[in-house]
């Protein structure tokens, strides 16, 4: 069959602002939309800027938003957002994030948000001879969390960013999650500050665009509250009133 | 832009991460990654990690270390495979303490489970050798050491692609990177350099490689002379999904998967008899084509496209959730099949590299049979060839490979640049990858790179296979020669500075067109079957001639091939039945 691509184009050497150009592509409805982009890349225009590494949703290069949901082109049949020959498929970059180069965003803020919550295990005990236990019930408590491939898919369909840049957004909470719900972990404490803050957990209002957006099947928003509860939980031992920050 | 560092790492999948963890404790570490390091192809490893922990059953890393031997076919150094099982066991507990979340037994052990070519007692039956975290290990191990790295605050030169290296007769001082946001050119002067660039996977049509494996490091140094060692063993997985060529793990089979063929028959049991579907992949990949063409595959067209299923409907409710969610998924996304209710059909795919820049245990690297070392110069990974897997890699072996050497290589570099100054740079180090870029952007028209890809990816793929014979092979050799001879024409469309793909694509088209000569030239010369190297015309296993490692040194449009010995100083070579 035969689409059109209409892609957001943006060249920071020669543009003031982005501008639309539409490529007409041959593809099988089976096929990946980031096959239908490297149709144009290597037999149609050499200039279009998008990133693509392993091509089966697990490396999180090629996030971006297609027909307005933000996803991975690697994981994004045609058959799902073209219907018939002829179908426009509208391809911007991911929000929330400055464009470099047409589909390529800068992560730099997002990749520094991920680093300021300590995403690493956190137990100074004497390093054991062999493994921690942990049971398997301990291990799922945390799971589906571990699945991130920091894609920033999540990162552009949170609504909160409009209004607060420096949330710190759905891919660095589930992370932390993922280390403060670990058996193993001693590091609530130490990262309680950015948790436990307005730009924290407290700037979620559960829109789940994030959840809806995860291309790893991740229940972010509930991974978000699991943490809002786990802070209360312990402001509460400690006899504490609850930071949560809230302004409306 | 210059910059200066006691160790610059090239590559930030698990053996550069390892390394840098290693190196940045006690020397001034740079790591230049050409992706953001989570996205390293480390991330789409599968299955397992391999160590003898014995959780589930008693298991010795000397059986671990025959059964890499025996399968890579007798050219794997012992000594080397030894070390590696060995030193795999407090690995494995190393990356738990750093907070790798491992699968669980019901006591909380690291849970293990079976995988090719894993036995007990050399060769009695299959073992559960294979720590894993689901089916996402690989995703697992880049994790926990891209966390650790930002825990030790390493530092990353995200997105820089490695162009040049900075190199006299007997010591290395740096690499040549371009900053791909700003297409600048970046001199890094360097008291040391680790190349731990992955696979090129790439240069074959169908594979389960990324877009970025294409062998950079290991064509940079081939470039500058230095020899690659057994480049002509590829290795091609059983079990790619057909026509896509992604990976469907091992342990879908270590779980109790079967491959069928159009009658419905276990074929495998006519192939190895004892470890069946669980044989080493290079026995399984030969044994599917050995269906097709008989005209059992489920087409049953004979035509090299047509493939077998993986059955796996058979498997007790909940495994393929709770064990192997992500291949689960990629058949429901690519498939559109539900793996609990329909096999899947797979085909074999171009997956791994055993040979690669010759190293010795420490990762530094080694340019002949005498042991000559090029100072401060330094390979681990897929891109090095140790070697440990010699003719065919066991499944698991490879991210064992990652953290062992890498962090081998890593201890020695710390210990190497406390006792060396500083090297001198040229003032003209840039200048050579300076002229290469000009010449590609100069504003005139030439062939786009994208066709030329194409072709060497279909030349590869159809004469220098999985089953090979020297009219193929002759001939790939003399079309990826023709394709080097064009590629002096080959030009831009794009001119622009920040992130300029298109030049990226055609300097990784250049390392691809020279890794696929040497690969070819390499198997042209073998005239014998060994583990992933098999030939119609000379189908048996040749120790008396070709139990040596090949050194393949580019010259020009000429491969130089020269051979060194294998040390077998633990067992000696037998037949290989499995």
């Amino acid at each position: 069959m035969k689409i059109i691509l209409k892609i957001e184009r943006f060249n920071p050497e020669t543009d003031t602002e982005s501008r639309f150009q539409e490529y007409t592509v041959e593809v099988a409805p089976t096929d990946r939309l980031l096959d239908a982009l490297i149709i144009i890349k290597q037999f149609q225009d050499g200039t279009l800027g998008f990133r693509k590494s392993c091509a089966h949703g697990v490396c999180g290069s090629d996030a971006m938003r297609i027909n307005g949901k933000d996803r991975l082109a690697c994981k994004t049949l045609v058959q799902e957002v073209a219907d018939a020959d002829g179908a426009v498929v509208e391809i911007k970059p991911l929000g929330h994030l400055p464009v470099q180069r047409d589909l390529i965003v800068d992560q730099t803020e997002f990749f520094s948000k991920y680093r300021s919550i300590q995403p690493f295990l956190i137990n100074d005990d004497p390093v054991p001879e062999k493994e921690r236990r942990q049971s398997p019930e301990e291990r799922m408590k945390f799971d589906d969390a571990t699945n991130c491939i920091l894609c920033a898919s999540c990162y552009s369909a949170c609504p909160i960013f409009d209004k607060n840049k420096n949330f710190l957004g759905p891919a660095a909470l589930s992370q932390g999650y993922r280390f403060i719900a670990d058996s193993r972990d001693k590091g609530f404490e130490n990262r309680l500050p950015d948790l436990d803050s307005p730009d924290g957990v407290w700037a979620c209002q559960n829109h789940f665009k994030c959840t809806e957006a995860c291309p790893r099947g991740i229940k972010i928003t509930k991974r978000i509250n699991q943490t809002k509860k786990m802070i209360q939980d312990h402001r509460k031992g400690k006899g504490e009133s609850i930071n949560d920050g809230a302004t409306d | 832009m210059k910059h200066e560092f006691e160790c610059v790492i090239v590559g930030s999948g698990g053996a550069g991460l390892y390394s840098a963890l290693e190196t940045s404790a006690c020397a001034k570490t740079a790591v230049l990654s050409k992706v953001y390091p989570v996205r390293s192809h480390t991330g789409a490893a599968q299955g397992g990690i391999s160590a003898a922990l014995g959780n589930r059953e008693e298991d010795k890393p000397e059986w671990h270390a025959f059964d890499t031997v025996k399968g890579g076919d007798y050219l794997v150094d012992q000594q080397a495979a030894m070390i590696m099982a060995q030193d795999a066991v407090q690995a494995v507990y190393d990356l738990e303490n750093r907070g790798l979340p491992f699968s669980r037994t019901t006591d909380g052990k690291i849970d293990q489970r079976r995988f090719g070519g894993h036995t007990k007692a050399f060769g009695k039956g299959p073992v559960r050798r294979a720590c894993y975290a689901a089916d996402r290990t690989g995703h697992m191990i880049l994790q926990t050491l891209y966390q650790q790295c930002i825990k030790n605050k390493v530092t990353f030169f995200d997105e820089f692609q490695v162009v040049d290296v900075i190199l006299d007769e007997k010591t290395c001082k740096g690499v040549i990177a371009i900053e791909l946001a700003t297409g600048q050119l970046h001199t890094f002067a360097a008291k040391s350099v680790l190349f731990a660039t992955g696979g090129f996977g790439r240069i074959f049509k169908i594979t389960s490689n990324a877009f970025a494996n294409t062998g950079d490091g290991p064509a940079v140094l081939a470039r500058k002379g230095i020899p690659l060692q057994d480049m002509e063993f590829f290795q091609f997985h059983p079990t790619g999904i057909k026509g896509l060529g992604i990976l469907i793990t091992e342990a879908v089979r270590g779980e109790g998967g079967i491959l069928r063929n159009n009658a419905g028959d276990r074929f495998m049991e006519q192939y190895a008899p004892t470890l069946l579907d669980l044989a080493p992949r290079d026995m399984v990949s030969r044994a599917i084509m050995t269906e097709i063409a008989a005209g059992r595959g489920m087409r049953g067209d004979k035509k090299i496209d047509d493939y077998v299923n993986l059955d796996a409907t058979h498997l007790a409710k909940g495994v393929l959730e709770a064990k192997l969610p992500d291949i689960t998924e990629f058949c429901k996304t690519y498939l559109g099949i539900d793996p609990n209710e329909t096999p899947i059909p797979v085909l074999p795919t171009a997956h791994y590299a055993m040979g690669g820049i010759p190293t010795d245990l420490d990762g530094r690297v080694v340019i002949d049979g005498k042991g000559t070392i090029i100072e401060g110069l330094y390979a681990a990974g897929e891109c090095a060839c140790v070697s440990v897997h010699g003719a065919n890699r066991l499944g698991t072996n490879s991210l064992l490979d990652l953290v062992v050497f890498g962090r081998r290589a890593g201890i020695h570099i710390g210990e190497y640049v406390k006792h060396i100054d500083f090297p001198a740079i040229p003032a003209d180090a840039a200048a050579e990858a300076q002229r290469w870029i000009d010449r590609l952007t100069d504003g005139k028209t030439g062939p786009h790179g994208g066709h030329m890809a194409e072709e060497m990816q279909t030349v590869m793929m159809e004469n220098v296979g999985i089953y090979r014979n020297e009219a193929d092979m002759a001939l790939a050799v003399e079309a990826i020669r023709n394709l080097r001879d064009r590629y002096g024409d080959v030009r831009v469309q794009d001119f622009s500075k920040p992130f300029n793909t298109d030049l990226l694509e055609l300097i990784e088209l250049k390392n691809m067109l020279d890794l696929a000569l040497i690969t070819a030239a390499s198997s042209l010369n073998r005239q014998e079957s060994r583990g992933g190297h098999s030939r119609h015309d000379f189908p048996d296993r040749d120790d008396a001639n070709w139990l040596k490692h090949t050194l393949a040194t580019l010259d020009g449009n000429q491969v130089n091939l020269a051979y060194k010995p294998v040390d077998t100083s633990i067992w000696k070579p037998k037949p290989r039945a499995y």
